[in-house]
């Protein structure tokens, strides 16, 4: 039996019919080749599908895509909205935040829920904020550093709009 | 192209060239030259593809027709296959080819000498979750359903946990070939040992122990098969450091000429040595999709990761050390049982690794070794990051401290008393030429104030201190050949884009990123002209792969070669362009200009061009073969194993806080300095080193694998609880540069060498803060508060304050 959802994925209307069973991280990866985000343990223990549900950061391998009817989904693909890097991904990339980069969406994608929530977090707050993501390759310094990049990035973006605005 | 104006500073033609060649004048006499694409930090050039999402790893190729591979794992630890049913699996709907032992009848293995595994178990399974059968069918929950209707009848044999038990007399034997269960015996002897200790005034001897530890790689092991029938061929994705072990392993298990398979190596999340030998689900992915005829993919779960994972074998140390009373190391006897598993896998190398790497840190010419590598019902263990090294230099620089202590000397001074004068041949035959560890050990004193505060902080907090080394890369592959180490390939097209071919495997390290930068550095032309792709079999040339800290060295030589010979091509073009000599020409930005006439210009695609007539596309190569003078002795058994080309070396200092309460420890931070020749991308060698550290401090803290009955007790990412960033410690990174002749550009190893010695730094810190040695890892809260209490009981007995025993 399957449900017929209507959602927003990367900022695109769509509709899915969905079995009971079936996960969100499913269909995503499988149904609609965003291979993007990653299945790294069986479960909810690493953070590497964490996907944005509302603006929420959300493990997709725990979230049953019925759930999700109505939602507002941003994946790793959709966070680049104009073609270029979104700050953070930059900062992933200039300060090796990836190294093997199997973490890497999910991580990024909790440092945007955590800069939405907090846009100038100290190095505590960005511990707390990634502290349900796992990473084997870096020893988490240079992705603390990746997300300062980010924050100061974002912070002088705001300060310019800002400044140009009425 | 520009004509006849004057520079940009206004300075004549010939100012100009007399400055040049005084620079150049210069840069020789100081035995140096101004870099342009190395020693720069450098983003990764598949970067970009990682933060995006974009980048495909094995488990994101999908395919419309696609069918699910599944594995039916033992659940005995040892038992004997009586019968396997699998009829009712294959009469299932949907059910496309169902595999079990019968279907190959060649084992394989990493070592030539242990080649003892069939891709699925035959007559017997040696570990609980050894591969039994496996399925292909439309759908996940189809190939679930056909796991569970094969019916496999087992006699269950009595299994091993315990090598001491394995070892014993009357033990059931675990393998046909080899009695005693052991894999094999090492028992070398290097100087006088006897005569060694008989000179010293100071003998220690103790017991360490470190458990098995695993991996832990992000992604799960995966592979997609695609089996063309019309012309019986292979193609095979597959996440691997070592595609070539794959490409071999396939051929053997197949029956299938190695011509008629092709192996690609997509992204891969992570190695870390568990992607180094050949493995089963590869094999059977294979077997699957000839079987099916058609494309499977096969994708394992975290808990099947845990189940048949090689990592770091436990390891029993009984270590001696003698020592004269001014701080001369005399001799040094270590006896070394490691938990092998099932199989052989690379267990020979590592039990090697364990005994060789005591030497070429330190200079000690009396050096004995005994090390045991023992069948068990476990998981075949294989290499990890540090591979043998890790466990007996935990020892080694424990007993160092443990040694200083009983002589009142101060520990980093005793090993300064006993560096080595380099180069240098050691007693083992390493030859160790570059040796940056004495400015390893000064840079970390320095940064971390050690001196100031060994001793000398608060009770429970504490400083240690330790070093460690590692070889970049194994001299003789464990395939012996005439063929080069490595080879590279370089192809100049009409496009102006330069692209390297190499079959080395970038997981994630940066490989690619700095044979890139090489090869832009060596011809002088952009990285925005270069395409590296790595590890096809069918486009790549052959490589030895990701392990050993090879690939830096090896495959950047070949680098070098290759790029030599293109630079030349190039470079003749664009003079023949400016009608000059190849010399006389320098490439600046995307023009090639005369150096005695700066104005006289050639765009590059104007030297393309003309490189490309009469000729077409260019193309070069490069190789490298490690010199004989690295390659070890030949007078001994084993003398192969831990000779290199060249060692890195790492000091460490690591400050912590002990809850004497809990007996939980929080490292507060850690300094590093790590010599690797030259930092050819100084972001990836920090990367590297910081991820070595800290992969050093979760063994050290809180990674251990036991098993139950053969089975893993934590096998999920919950349970096996490495740090998260909450517990991870600010690391200063210092890199050393010893200018390593051997390597390109004076470069070695980076990403091994600084894992080991976190571990003896770790426990040295901790009985700086609570005068407690605990020799067993990890040094978790139940083990430290358990020392605490044992030092307690023995207090009453010695009435020496904890606080001050051995401070």
């Amino acid at each position: 039996m399957k449900t017929l959802i209507s959602l927003i994925i990367n900022g695109r209307k769509r509709e899915e019919a969905v079995g009971g069973s079936e996960l969100l991280i499913e269909l995503l990866r499988d149904r609609l080749g965003l291979t993007g985000t990653k299945m790294g343990c069986d479960g909810g223990d690493c953070g590497a599908c964490t996907v944005l549900v509302d603006g929420e950061p959300t493990l997709s391998c725990l979230t049953p895509a019925a759930a999700v009817d109505g939602c507002e989904i941003t994946t790793v693909e959709g966070l680049a909205t104009s073609g270029g890097l979104h700050p953070i991904q930059e900062g992933f990339h200039l300060k090796l935040g990836s190294q093997c980069g199997f973490c890497t969406p999910g991580m990024i994608m909790a440092a945007k829920a955590l800069l939405d929530k907090h846009p100038e977090p100290s190095p505590q707050e960005i511990r707390a904020g990634l502290a349900n993501n796992l990473c084997r390759c870096t020893g988490y310094n240079s992705i603390i550093a990746s997300v300062q990049y980010a924050a100061e990035k974002l912070k002088q973006a705001t300060r310019a709009r800002t400044r140009g605005g009425p | 192209m520009s004509r006849g104006t004057r520079g940009a500073k206004g300075e004549s033609k010939q100012e100009r060239k007399i400055v040049h060649l005084e620079r150049e004048a210069l840069q020789t006499a100081l035995g140096t030259r101004q870099h342009k694409y190395i020693g720069k930090p450098q983003p990764l050039i598949d970067g970009v593809d990682k933060s995006t999402g974009r980048g495909k790893y094995s488990g994101d190729f999908n395919f419309p027709d696609a069918l699910v591979g599944r594995i039916l794992r033992s659940p005995h630890a040892h038992a004997r296959i009586v019968s396997i049913d699998v009829s009712a699996a294959l009469a299932m709907e949907g059910v496309r080819a169902v595999v079990t032992g019968a279907d190959t009848d060649t084992p394989f293995g990493v070592l030539p000498v242990a080649r003892d595994e069939y891709a699925l178990a035959k007559e017997k399974v040696r570990y609980k979750g050894e591969e039994v059968a496996a399925v292909a069918a439309v759908d996940a929950w189809t190939a679930e359903q056909a796991l569970a209707a094969i019916q496999v009848v087992y006699e269950p044999l009595r299994s091993y946990t315990d090598p001491r038990e394995a070892m014993a007399d009357g033990a059931e034997q675990i393998q046909p070939h080899k009695p005693g269960n052991i894999e094999r015996e090492v028992d070398h002897e290097f100087g006088d040992v006897d005569a060694g200790f008989a000179a010293s005034d100071a003998i220690l001897e103790e017991e360490f122990y470190a458990p098995e530890v695993t991996h832990a790689q992000m992604e799960p092991h995966a592979a997609v098969g695609q089996w063309d029938e019309q012309h019986g061929r292979l193609t095979l994705w597959c996440s691997t450091q070592v595609p070539y072990y794959v490409h071999m392993s396939l051929s053997a298990v197949m029956g299938l000429d190695m011509s008629q398979i092709r192996v690609i190596k997509p992204m891969v999340g992570g190695g870390f040595g568990c992607k180094t030998e050949a493995q089963s689900y590869e094999m059977i992915c294979g077997l699957l999709a000839r079987k099916a005829r058609g494309t499977v993919k096969l994708v394992v779960s975290r808990e099947e990761v845990f189940f048949a994972h090689r990592g770091r074998p436990a390891t029993w140390t009984r270590l001696r050390l003698g020592c004269t009373n001014d701080g001369r190391l005399q001799a040094v006897s270590a006896e070394v049982i490691q938990r092998g598993g099932a199989y052989g896998g690379y267990g020979v190398v590592t039990i090697l690794y364990a005994g060789a790497l005591l030497n070429a840190i330190y200079n000690i010419r009396n050096v004995r070794y005994k090390g045991f590598r023992v069948l068990t019902n476990t998981p075949a263990n294989g290499a990890m990051r540090g591979h043998g090294t890790v466990d007996t230099r935990f020892a080694f620089e424990s007993m160092l401290d443990m040694m200083a202590r009983k002589l009142g000397l101060d520990a980093v001074e005793l090993r300064k008393r006993n560096l080595l004068q380099t180069p240098t041949m050691t007693v083992n035959d390493l030859l160790v030429n570059s040796y940056g560890y004495p400015e390893c050990i000064d840079k970390v004193l320095e940064a971390s104030h050690y001196h100031a505060k060994v001793g000398k902080l608060p009770f429970g907090k504490g400083i240690g201190f330790a070093g460690s080394h590692y070889c970049s890369g194994s001299a003789k592959p464990v395939n012996r050949s005439h063929m080069p180490h490595a080879v590279v390939t370089m192809k100049l097209d009409i496009d102006g884009s330069i692209t390297l071919f190499t079959g080395a495997a970038e997981i994630g390290q940066g490989s690619s990123t700095v044979m890139m930068q090489i090869a832009a550095e060596v011809i002088g032309v952009s990285p925005a002209r270069f395409r590296v792709v790595a590890a096809d079999s069918a486009i790549t040339p052959k490589d030895n792969g990701s392990y050993s800290s090879r690939v830096t060295l090896y495959v950047g030589n070949a680098t070098v070669q290759a790029a030599e010979r293109m630079r030349d091509v190039v470079f003749q073009a664009a003079a023949r362009g400016l009608n000059a000599f190849p010399i006389d020409v320098e490439l600046v930005g995307d023009e090639f200009r005369l150096i005695s006439d700066p104005d006289k210009t050639l765009p590059f695609k104007d030297m393309v061009e003309i490189a490309l007539s009469y000729e077409g596309t260019i193309v070069t190569k490069g190789t490298y073969a490690t010199p004989k003078i690295t390659h070890g002795g030949e007078n001994y058994r084993g003398a192969g194993i831990g000779a290199s080309p060249a060692f890195s070396y790492s000091a460490q200092a690591v400050e912590v806080d002990v809850d004497i309460r809990t007996g939980k420890v929080t490292v507060e931070n850690v300094t590093v300095a790590h010599d690797c020749g030259f930092a050819l991308n100084p972001l990836s060698v920090r990367g590297q080193v910081e991820g070595s550290v800290w992969m050093g401090m979760a063994q050290g803290r809180q990674e251990e694998t036991n098993y139950e009955n053969g089975l893993p007790l934590a096998p999920n990412l919950l349970d096996y609880r490495f740090p998260t960033i909450m517990e991870s410690p600010p690391i200063e990174t210092i890199i050393v540069e010893s200018n390593e002749s051997g390597g390109p550009f004076g470069a070695k190893e980076a990403g091994e060498g600084s894992l080991a010695a976190f571990l003896p730094a770790l426990a040295n810190a901790i009985h700086d803060a609570i005068g407690v040695r605990v020799k067993d890892l990890p040094l978790s809260p139940e083990k430290v508060h358990a020392a605490i209490q044992q030092a307690r009981k023995a207090r009453k007995v010695s009435a020496a304050p904890i606080a001050e025993a051995g401070r």
